[in-house]
């Protein structure tokens, strides 16, 4: 039990000043290790805003786990209401007060009992509380609330100067106080107590909005120590008080660079073929019945799947329902759920604030330590009062939250307007992939597209897909690309039939073409032929004419030899000179 | 009871008076306040009171009982019901008024 204590001590600053750890969840974190040790701390606020029991935890903590015996000095409840009140609380104040740990005095101030005269100081309420504190050596005080001191003393002079001592009395005796103050109109407190306690003033709040309340704390002045300045949603439940820093849990997260299926192989294929990154967010926006559910179920199944614990919060779908629902798209919930690694947990938005909602969900992931958590759909936070900037800064939270524990949240959220690339509570910049689904209406249909809007650190597709919800499960098409537009459905579907026919008048077209030319060249083959065969007759008509010619001239020459032997044999001339004669004859 | 300084007198037959007076030490304000306490006493409930001085820093415990939380304070705890009246007692008629005491005076007037 020490140990949150000294990792608490070591995470402040103690030379600034010197610090004592309340031990009410989230607070000691947001003032940097506690309220000021040995020094008076007022909480102030209205009624029923947790005053009491702000300060009542500050006494058991420190008793039952700091070994800090306290004082509580009550004005305004009996001893016994005091103890009944925090016992649903687990706080047994009967047991401290045995164990010499705590000491309650409940001082009783009635006016009409009461007469005043002469002057006079408050030296018995010194000595109630010098007692009390000796009696167990108490390091705490607890005083609730000493204005109601002005309502059964008149002499407010004496008074204010008595309160004033009281307080410098605490201090110099080393105690550490809570002091609580009811809030006046326009002031911290109604009677001025800030006046006197400056060192540390909290301020509790509690609104309604919508019917639900939110409770909220802000530390209003600290002297000499840095605290956080927000103002925090706090809670009120079975444990106490559990303040929730916004940015407690900062960004000092594990990374993960494994890849988990979404359980939608289509998806999976447009997150860089792989998936979700382990321990990152993801968002999933749509219009109404774009298959959000379906998206965020199919994760939680193949989680399942994978034997890992997953946890889904639904906000508008009972956990019967939603396994009816998801059994129509071919998914069976049911036997994760009764292998015990799928919990379903319901509640309506309005049943309780966010902040009751969020401490219920940090609740169900510490028991159930699930590696995968489904919110569906935050957008219906809402509709329970909360305000915008609540539900971010709740899914902030829960976005941190889920990184530390390494668990893999995905979000959905309503869109009403599928045209605006913003969330209606501006989530974008919180998540890491955001997925967006959309209905798009045309041809009296309507189809669901599917894109994912950014995915950080993969390189996710840029493509708009259609998909589809039967009792298989979810199935991907991508869309048609065309001339036409982006199709989807039957406008998609008789646009690539109308493809497919103009694919087969091309081809066919083209054959015709084909056996056209082909039976030209054929022809022009044909003609080649015919011609290369006269060209080979005449050429033969020419050879033959060409062996004619020749022995035509063979025949002529040998008569005119036989003619002119004949001649010189009746001329009586030598062979030769008649040779030469004949030639220049002819 | 055991407390320290106990100064009583003799109750009479008629009704008794308990006074108790809470102080914290022997400071100007509880001296004077015991001594107006006993001089309105002597006049008006001349043997038929007792104080009983209880001194807090002495007992400091019994400061709860009677829920005293300003000093002085002087406790009437007899005749019921119990009537408390703080301050010096600096102011005679506060104190007969509120210790239930009807002055001399006003028996007369009626």
């Amino acid at each position: 039990m020490t140990t949150p204590a000294r990792s608490r001590k070591r995470e402040s600053h103690p030379p600034e000043l010197a610090k004592c750890a309340t031990g009410i969840a989230g607070f000691d974190e947001i003032t940097f290790g506690g309220v000021p040790r040995g020094r008076p701390t007022l909480v102030c606020g209205g009624a029923g805003c947790g005053k009491t029991l702000f300060g009542l935890e500050f006494l058991v903590r420190g008793a039952r786990d700091y070994g800090e015996p306290g004082v509580c000095i009550s004005f305004e409840e009996p001893t016994a209401d005091l103890e009944a009140n925090v016992r649903s609380l687990g706080f047994d104040l009967v047991a401290l007060q045995k164990n010499k740990k705590l000491v309650i005095d409940y001082i009783q101030i009635e006016k009409d009992q009461i007469a005043e005269t002469g002057e006079y100081d408050l030296e018995g309420l010194f000595v109630r509380i010098g007692y009390a504190i000796d009696s167990v050596k108490a390091q705490r005080i607890f005083l609730d609330t000493p204005e109601a001191l002005f309502a059964g003393l008149s002499d407010e002079g004496t008074l204010r100067a008595e309160l004033r001592r009281l307080f410098n009395w605490l201090k110099s005796k080393g105690v550490t106080a809570v002091i609580t103050g009811e809030q006046g109109e326009g002031r911290v407190t109604r009677h001025g107590l800030e006046e006197y306690v400056s060192d540390c003033v909290v301020l509790l709040d509690q609104r309604v909005n919508h019917s639900v309340v939110t409770r909220r704390l802000r530390i209003m002045k600290y002297r000499g120590s840095r605290h956080g300045t927000n103002e925090y949603p706090f809670l009120i439940d079975e444990h106490g008080i559990s303040v929730l820093p916004v940015t407690s849990v900062g960004l000092a997260h594990a990374v993960f660079e494994e890849r988990i299926s979404s359980g939608i192989t289509g998806l999976d294929e447009m997150l860089a073929e792989k998936g979700y990154f382990r321990g990152s967010s993801v968002l999933v926006t749509g219009t109404a019945g774009s298959g959000k559910t379906s998206v965020a179920a199919s994760f939680v199944a193949a989680a399942c799947e994978r034997g890992e614990t997953a946890l889904y919060f639904s906000f508008e779908e009972s956990p019967d329902q939603l396994v009816r629902n998801m059994r129509s798209i071919g998914m069976n919930l049911d036997r994760w759920r009764k292998q015990g690694l799928l919990f379903i947990r319901a509640a309506r938005p309005s049943a309780f604030g966010l902040e009751m909602h969020l401490l219920q969900m940090h609740q169900m992931i510490r028991e159930t330590r699930p590696r995968v958590v489904v919110l569906d759909p935050i957008s219906s936070l809402l509709g329970g009062g909360a305000q915008q900037d609540e539900v971010k800064a709740m899914v902030l939270r829960m976005v941190d939250h889920l990184k530390l524990a390494g668990a893999t949240a995905l979000f959905t959220a309503m869109m009403d307007d599928p045209g605006l690339e913003t969330t209606e509570i501006n989530l974008s910049s919180l998540v890491d992939t955001w997925i967006q689904l959309k209905n798009v209406e045309n041809d009296g249909e309507r189809n669901r597209l599917i894109q994912v809007l950014k995915s950080r650190g993969m390189a996710h597709s840029n493509q708009v897909r259609e998909f589809n919800l039967s009792n298989r499960g979810i199935h991907f098409s991508p869309v048609y690309l065309g001339s036409g537009g982006v199709l989807t459905g039957s406008a998609r579907i008789l646009r690539e039939a109308q493809e497919r026919m103009e694919n087969i008048a091309r081809e066919q077209e083209w054959q015709r073409k084909q056996s056209l030319i082909q039976r030209g060249l054929r022809n022009l083959e044909t003609q080649i032929h015919a011609l290369q065969a006269e060209k080979e007759a005449q050429e033969h008509e020419l050879a033959l004419m060409g062996t004619e010619e020749s022995s035509h001239r063979a025949a002529v020459n040998a008569d005119r030899q036989t003619l002119s032997i004949s001649r010189r044999e009746s001329g009586g001339k030598p062979n030769g000179t008649s040779n030469k004669a004949g030639s220049k004859r002819i | 009871m055991k407390t320290g300084t106990v100064k009583a007198k003799t109750p009479k037959k008629e009704t008794a008076y308990d006074l108790r007076l809470y102080v914290a030490g022997q400071t100007p304000r509880s001296l004077h306040a015991f001594a107006n306490l006993k001089r309105i006493c002597e006049e008006h409930l001349a043997g038929r009171y007792k104080i009983q001085i209880i001194d807090l820093l002495v007992n400091p415990q019994l400061a709860k009982g009677d829920q005293i939380l300003a000093i002085p304070t002087l406790v009437r705890t007899i005749p019921k019901p119990a009537r408390k009246i703080i301050g010096d007692l600096s102011n005679t008629d506060r104190v007969l008024v509120g210790l239930d005491i009807r002055p001399a005076g006003k028996w007369d007037g009626q």
